[in-house]
């Protein structure tokens, strides 16, 4: 029992990071209709970036832990919406009236791009971070297993909630939020009535793109080191995530986040940790064939 | 398209600093904490940096100089540039091609002869043919039936396998393998085929890249059957009609009363997947005159018309798949018995997307198309060898910009399957493509 609340914590924790980066899938998705599969690499970015600005602002003299992970953060998700945006410009704007599998292709281009990218820039080794936030809290003890919830899980679980409530807001009260809804809804017939077609995919590609930037930093905080290879699985992992709850639904990003998250780790701790992995993909399949529309996804109308 | 008069020469060129710094901007921001500071391991474990912003500074300065250019001269090079290659060049250069064909292949025939003493072309040579006779496979399943496969390296591996784990428990030779590996890899095919069935391009494509993840990740965790990260070492080698390639009295070398030489088994190689492949190729070619094939083109064009007019859309899937799966099984058992050696490593991701993008810079469908995309993207990657850790970033731009720039291919023709009388090439640009209509 007390393993399993354990691992409960765990999974959450996770899950809410793989919530993050499925948002960005899910938006562009709704939107344009494409799977951004460079995605991950954003977040493997973020990531990088995040550690960077870190190891800079220590050798400033900015020492306090909570200051330095706030300027990060706001720097890390700066410049990874800087990113972005400029895959979107890049890549993907001059493939709107291409054939339809031609931002896919693209997509898979930059996502090679942005590995190798990196990997030059900062070489193939793991990069390690001493862990930054320490302690936590023991729950409760039994059967010589303590449940712990430590000071970093609350980050990320908090930092998640807060950063899902702006976001749900910025969809649902703001004129850019009723513009992006519009979009997704009709591209066409949104820029009929005057939206800025071009301006509003930007701005959902550089918010999707500064989500996972908090990932990415989260991811960091939380493991402790990050490589230029993290973003495809995580990326494949957090596509699952927007499909199981409904692609298209940003609650359904979350709630699949975190059950892919609970899955995955359920699955480590009871079964097998070499097959995770394969646990992950399977899910996506089985998904895929049973519930294509996911939890919460409107049923797509086929038009001849 | 008019040019403007000269008096707005300096706005224009206003314009374009602008442009010049905004886009300077972007790349400082884009590469300030990347590139500018390199971070490493220190002597004591903890990540130490240094700032490299020389680097930045020419990187910044190349991006505003770029765009500068861009911005003032592109619209003049753009505009006469349909005008560059005369009309008659134009026409003789599509009458070649009809001829290029045939040269490219003849040339392939007789690559061995001409630099028999040069190993390493040989070994290029035999590279630059199995990626062509792996693009040609997948072009069956992505160029013609339209189905996006992102894990199409799972069979190449299901194929390696096969040979190598037939060979080492029953001891089989290549030539009775080789048919197992490509009905077991078939089999794969059908398997994935199944399931995603009812699902449209992009997720198909997805399921396809976990699929083949499936694949590699139990290749690497199933210790006890393939070894798992350590591979199978000691694969046979392919003997020419059970002569094998050595110097012992039954070997090839003495039986044909020649001098033993270790080429002639890289020649022999060479000349196996080179036949492997027009086998592909030719099977391809015929398969598009039967209604299979032609099912397969009706399905990339439109599915629901294909529907609507009675073709089963489940069994030309599946056959694509099938099909599609049972080249790349060959060319893996190909590879198993050349290399003597497989681990996962060699099925990663990347080779998926190498595969798939030889198959779309060749321009989907077009099989020449194929051949010409691998020879000059393993060239390509031979050529930058010293750039090494450059090449895949080299590869990537590549693949962004051949779907802006030539979203058809480097062969942008396809024959027709179907003709009236007379066979003729059309240039893709005036085939009304369904394929460019965006999704509802």
């Amino acid at each position: 029992m007390e393993y399993f609340v354990q691992q409960l914590i765990n999974g959450i924790t996770l899950g809410s990071i793989y919530g993050l980066i499925a948002i960005g899938y899910t938006m562009v998705y709704g939107i344009i209709g494409m799977i951004n599969f460079a995605h991950g690499d954003i977040f493997m970015v973020g990531a990088f970036l995040a550690l960077i600005a870190f190891l800079v602002l220590v050798s400033v003299g900015v020492s306090t832990v909570p200051l330095a992970l706030f300027i990060v953060l706001l720097v890390s998700m700066a410049l990874t919406a800087l990113y972005g945006w400029t895959v979107e410009r890049i890549a993907y704007r001059p493939l709107r009236r291409s054939f339809r599998l031609a931002p896919l292709i693209s997509a898979i281009g930059m996502s090679i791009v942005l590995q190798n990218y990196v990997q030059v820039a900062q070489g193939a080794r793991v990069k390690p971070l001493p862990p930054l936030v320490h302690g936590g809290y023991t729950l409760f003890e039994g059967n010589d297993f303590a449940v712990r919830l430590s000071n970093i899980q609350v980050i990320v679980v908090i930092t998640t909630l807060v950063l899902m409530a702006g976001f749900s807001f910025l969809v649902a009260r703001t004129r850019l939020g009723r513009n992006m809804r519009a979009c997704e809804q009709d591209l066409k017939m949104a820029a009929l009535v005057g939206i800025d077609v071009d301006r509003t995919i930007s701005l959902t590609f550089v918010i999707g793109a500064a989500l996972a930037a908090v990932a990415g930093l989260m991811f960091l905080l939380y493991y402790g080191v990050v490589d230029f290879f993290i973003g495809f699985l995580a990326g494949v992992k957090a596509f699952t995530a927007a499909v199981l709850g409904g692609i298209g639904s940003l609650p359904g990003a979350m709630i699949g986040g975190i059950l892919i998250g609970l899955i995955e780790t359920m699955w480590s701790a009871y079964f097998s940790i070499e097959y995770k992995d394969v646990a992950a993909f399977a899910i996506l399949i089985i998904v895929l064939i049973f519930l294509p529309t996911g939890l919460l996804g409107r049923p797509e109308v086929e038009k001849v | 398209m008019p040019r403007e008069s000269e008096p707005d020469r300096p706005l224009e060129f206003l314009a374009a600093v602008k442009e010049a710094a905004i886009a300077a901007l972007v790349a400082f921001g884009l590469f300030v904490l990347l590139i500018g500071i390199r971070t490493e391991q220190g002597p004591t474990g903890a990540l130490v940096f240094t700032t490299r912003f020389g680097t930045l500074a020419a990187i910044v300065g190349a991006v505003f100089t770029a765009t500068l250019l861009r911005a003032l001269f592109w619209r003049e090079v753009t505009g006469s540039f349909g005008q560059i290659i005369p009309a008659p060049l134009k026409a003789a250069a599509s009458g070649l091609s009809t001829y290029a064909a045939a040269a490219f292949l003849v040339f392939a025939v007789i690559v061995p002869i001409v630099f028999y003493g040069n190993r390493y072309l040989l070994d290029l040579g035999i590279l630059i043919v199995t990626y062509t006779m792996l693009g040609l496979g997948l072009n069956i399943v992505v160029g013609l039936a339209g189905l996006l496969d992102l894990g199409y390296v799972a069979f190449y591996a299901v194929g390696a396998y096969s040979y190598a784990l037939i060979a080492q428990y029953f001891g089989l030779s290549f030539w009775i393998c080789l048919p197992l590996a490509g009905i077991l890899a078939a089999f794969g095919g059908i398997l994935l085929g199944f399931p995603v069935l009812r699902l449209r391009g992009d997720y198909l494509a997805i399921v396809t890249l976990g699929f083949g993840e499936i694949i590699r990740l139990i290749l690497l965790n199933w210790q006890s059957l393939t070894g798992g990260p350590n591979g199978i070492p000691g694969i046979p080698r392919p003997s020419f009609f059970g002569l094998p390639f050595n110097s012992s009295e039954h070997g090839f070398a003495a039986t044909f009363g020649i001098p033993y030489s270790p080429t002639h088994r890289v020649v022999f190689l060479y000349y196996l997947i080179l036949a492997l492949a027009l086998l592909t190729n030719w099977v391809t070619l015929r398969l598009r005159r039967l209604p299979i094939g032609r099912a397969w083109e009706a399905l990339r064009e439109d599915e629901v018309a294909c529907r609507a007019l009675g073709v089963n859309t489940t069994t030309t899937k599946l056959t694509a798949f099938a099909m599609g799966a049972m080249f790349g099984g060959f060319a893996g058992a190909f590879f198993a018995t050349r290399q003597g050696f497989i681990s996962p490593e060699s099925f990663t991701f990347t080779e998926s997307a190498l595969v798939l993008a030889i198959v779309v810079l060749g321009g989907m469908g077009s099989q020449l198309g194929v051949a010409v995309a691998a020879t000059v993207m393993l060239g390509g990657f031979e050529f930058f060898r010293e750039f090494d850790q450059y090449r895949m970033l080299v590869f990537g731009t590549a693949m962004v910009a051949i779907v802006i720039y030539r979203p058809r291919g480097l062969v942008a023709t396809r024959t027709p399957s179907v003709s009236l009388r007379e066979q003729k090439d059309v240039p893709a640009s005036i085939v009304r493509d369904a394929r460019t209509e965006t999704p509802a």
